[in-house]
């Protein structure tokens, strides 16, 4: 039986879908463009182009909610499906767009550049627990106009997986598909095997900005994945009561997907969102707070009563270091996610309200992630009898460990951390330098790094990217890209 | 007949018991020396699998299952070595044993695959091991080395008492003495008047290997 959490009666969903089906209509939603305001005008919604509001429906939300897939994948380098958005399926990915790096020589945060970048590609790329990188740094070594796309460019040179991304502008999408169909081949075959998925992000309460509302169309005609980044924050742009920020964010998300279908009925589509509790003393939106990760959990289950893959930001820290905070934070949200069944969690690797990445974080967090899909995969009956015949057989005097029955099974039992986490008798632990969680980590990471493998990535593309990324680039005053310094 | 070497090998560093029996009584059967069989395909799968419990591929359950598909095989050979009056090149004899009192017998065992893998004889003589029997065993076997092991506080004394036993036996000057488990260290061992002390089981076989004067 596979452990589940859950916070909503179906009652209970049926009330909030009822009320952002009716906030849908009244008030509406702020849409700041005019191409998605004539899609829903032509759709049936009664819109007010002067005001730039769109009055939907429910028919118009529930007709998209049916036309939208209930599951598809992403594809690896090679083609392979890697990722499943549907079902029971818990996949882990780094959170995203860190604009500080924590460096583990000074201790100190400072922008990242291409450097960085390179170094945690290598690692994600190399991390099993990870299912898709994500394009988590952003260089402060290229023109702002083109830090969207480069980090993209990046982590398709150094990684085979799955990619989650996301533009920061109109046009750069359509670059940052070149980027993509550069490397699937066609733009039917990255159609037909998307390698990524973009996140597009509502701003709260209610309203679509220009760019995200063109990134969400653009995907949706292109048949590119979209990940819908609702995100109200509780008693601060949504309302303070928990469950009235499930409502409004279940409002946000309904009207995504409503604009995306009525841009191009059955493309893919993700029930996704970062909203978060609000720090009434600080004023801080806290990703790390329990509240964030319930409401998380509970906008999810909305979307998993749509029939609608999910995604959510869990797994995350507040901390501004890898400490004993950094880790219970992260740790909680990690297994609630995944006991909440989510479909894409992101989130290794952030800390400081998802602003500032660490590398050691991320290997730390790919333990919890590992302990959280085994967590979620139960307690299976492996065997009938479940223990009658094998403690029989070691009798008294209880010699398991050279029964074959032990060898057999122990490896599907249990998860087997790396190094990182500790387990050693004190002494042997002393001997190694006694060195923290954090020292390990960091060791890990030059590890993983070191051991990295090249991709094996045809030169005509390596090319394509390059000029894409390059013209870009120089359209932005940018002559030369930056040199990565690493092998690959 | 390389082929029947080569799958002893293979059943050994799979830890399949039932399969090394079978195939030790192959290879004798196929004329292969008993010797030969041990060297060639006993002796390097066991070094194989500690490689790679060092490596930290394999884990302790697949040690002891290749222990025990080296002791199926060998079980096998040496009737055959006693029969044809050879003897198998061995690094050292060690006794080994968890105290008594003390019933803790994983860390023991680890220790006892491990030098049985780097080419010991190995006495096991199991747990709650009174002070007596590893004297007996010591004469016995006319061991180098003996191994005591205690993972209680409580216990741990006896690993004294051992030594006492050996000394009034008068084997305390034939025989090396090598402490471990979890209460024991460097300085318990020197208290106690041990020869020498290992943390883990892959310290235990340098320590004894330096103690026997064999390369390492």
């Amino acid at each position: 039986m596979r452990p589940r959490l859950q916070f909503l009666s179906p009652e209970t969903i049926e009330r909030i879908l009822s009320e952002a089906y009716a906030l849908l209509e009244e008030p509406g939603v702020r849409i700041h463009s005019d191409r998605a305001l004539h899609l829903r005008a032509e759709g049936g919604a009664r819109v007010d182009f002067e005001r730039q509001v769109a009055q939907i429906p429910p028919h118009l939300a529930q007709q998209a909610v049916e036309t939208a897939p209930s599951s598809f994948h992403l594809y690896n380098a090679a083609g392979s499906p890697a990722v499943h958005y549907g079902g029971e399926a818990v996949h882990f990915d780094p959170g995203s767009a860190a604009i500080e790096l924590l460096d583990a020589h000074t201790g100190r945060s400072r922008p990242p550049v291409t450097a960085d970048c390179v170094r945690f590609v290598q690692l994600a790329d190399g991390l099993e627990a990870l299912d898709a990188v994500a394009t988590s740094l952003v260089c402060a070594d290229v023109p702002q106009a083109i830090a969207d796309l480069y980090r993209l460019y990046l982590v398709l040179l150094y990684t085979d997986k799955p990619v989650v991304t996301g533009a920061f502008g109109v046009a750069s999408w359509h670059t940052m598909k070149e980027l993509l169909v550069a490397v699937a081949g066609s733009e039917q075959a990255l159609a037909e095997r998307p390698r990524a998925i973009f996140d597009v992000c509502p701003s709260p309460p209610l309203l679509w900005s220009e760019i995200t509302c063109e990134n969400l169309m653009d995907c949706a005609l292109h048949r590119i994945p979209a990940e819908l980044v609702s995100m109200p924050l509780a008693g601060a742009t949504g309302p303070a009561t928990l469950l009235g920020t499930v409502v409004q964010h279940t409002a946000e998300n309904l009207s995504g997907v409503t604009i995306h279908q009525l841009a191009n009925p059955g493309a893919p589509i993700v029930w996704g969102g970062s909203p978060a509790a609000f720090d009434m003393r600080t004023g801080t939106t806290p990703m790390g707070a329990i509240e964030t990760m319930m409401i998380d959990c509970a906008y999810a289950e909305v979307g998993k009563f749509l029939g609608l893959p999910t995604h959510a930001y869990l797994g995350m820290s507040d901390a501004k270091v890898v400490d004993a905070q950094c880790g219970l934070e992260s740790g909680i949200g990690a297994v609630l996610g995944a006991l909440a069944g989510i479909n894409m969690i992101s989130g290794p690797g952030m800390l400081d309200f998802e602003s500032c990445f660490s590398l050691e974080k991320l290997v730390i967090d790919a333990e919890i992630v590992g302990m959280a899909k085994r967590l979620v995969k139960g307690l299976v009956e492996r065997e009938t009898p479940l223990g009658l015949e094998v403690i029989r057989q070691a009798g008294h005097a209880g010699h398991f460990l050279a029964l074959p029955h032990t060898r057999r099974w122990f490896r599907a039992e249990l998860f087997i951390p790396s190094p990182v986490i500790d387990r050693d008798f004190r002494r042997e632990w002393e001997a190694k330098g006694s060195l923290t969680v954090t020292e390990r980590a960091a060791r890990r990471v030059e590890e993983v790094i070191a051991a990295y493998q090249p991709k094996e990535l045809p030169p005509e593309v390596r090319r394509e990217l390059e000029e894409i990324t390059l013209r870009a680039a120089r359209a932005a005053g940018m002559e030369y890209l930056p040199v990565a310094e690493s092998k690959g | 007949m390389e082929d029947l070497l080569t799958r002893l090998q293979e059943a050994v560093v799979n830890g399949e018991p039932e399969l090394a029996r079978a195939l030790a009584i192959q290879a004798l059967e196929a004329g292969i020396a008993p010797l030969r069989a041990i060297e060639q395909a006993l002796s390097p799968g066991m070094q194989l699998v500690g490689a790679r419990y060092e490596h930290g591929d394999y884990f302790i359950p697949d040690l002891v299952m290749a222990a025990e598909a080296m002791k199926a095989a060998m079980q096998v050979f040496e009737p055959a070595l006693l029969a044809r009056q050879e003897q198998r090149r061995v690094l050292g004899t060690v006794v080994i044993g968890t105290v008594e009192g003390d019933i803790h017998e994983i860390g023991k065992s680890l220790v006892a695959t491990m030098l049985s893998a780097a080419g010991f004889q190995v006495h096991d003589l199991g747990v709650d091991v009174p002070a007596g029997v590893f004297v007996d065993k010591v004469r016995e076997v006319g061991a180098d080395v003996v191994g005591l092991s205690a993972l209680l506080t409580t216990t741990m004394r006896n690993q004294e008492v051992v030594i006492e036993a050996l000394k009034e036996a008068g084997l305390r000057e034939r025989v090396k003495v090598v402490v471990g488990g979890a209460p024991a260290s460097a300085e318990w061992a020197q208290t106690i008047g041990a020869d020498g002390y290992a943390e883990n089981a892959n310290e235990a076989v340098d320590v004894v290997k330096q103690l026997l004067g064999v390369q390492a």
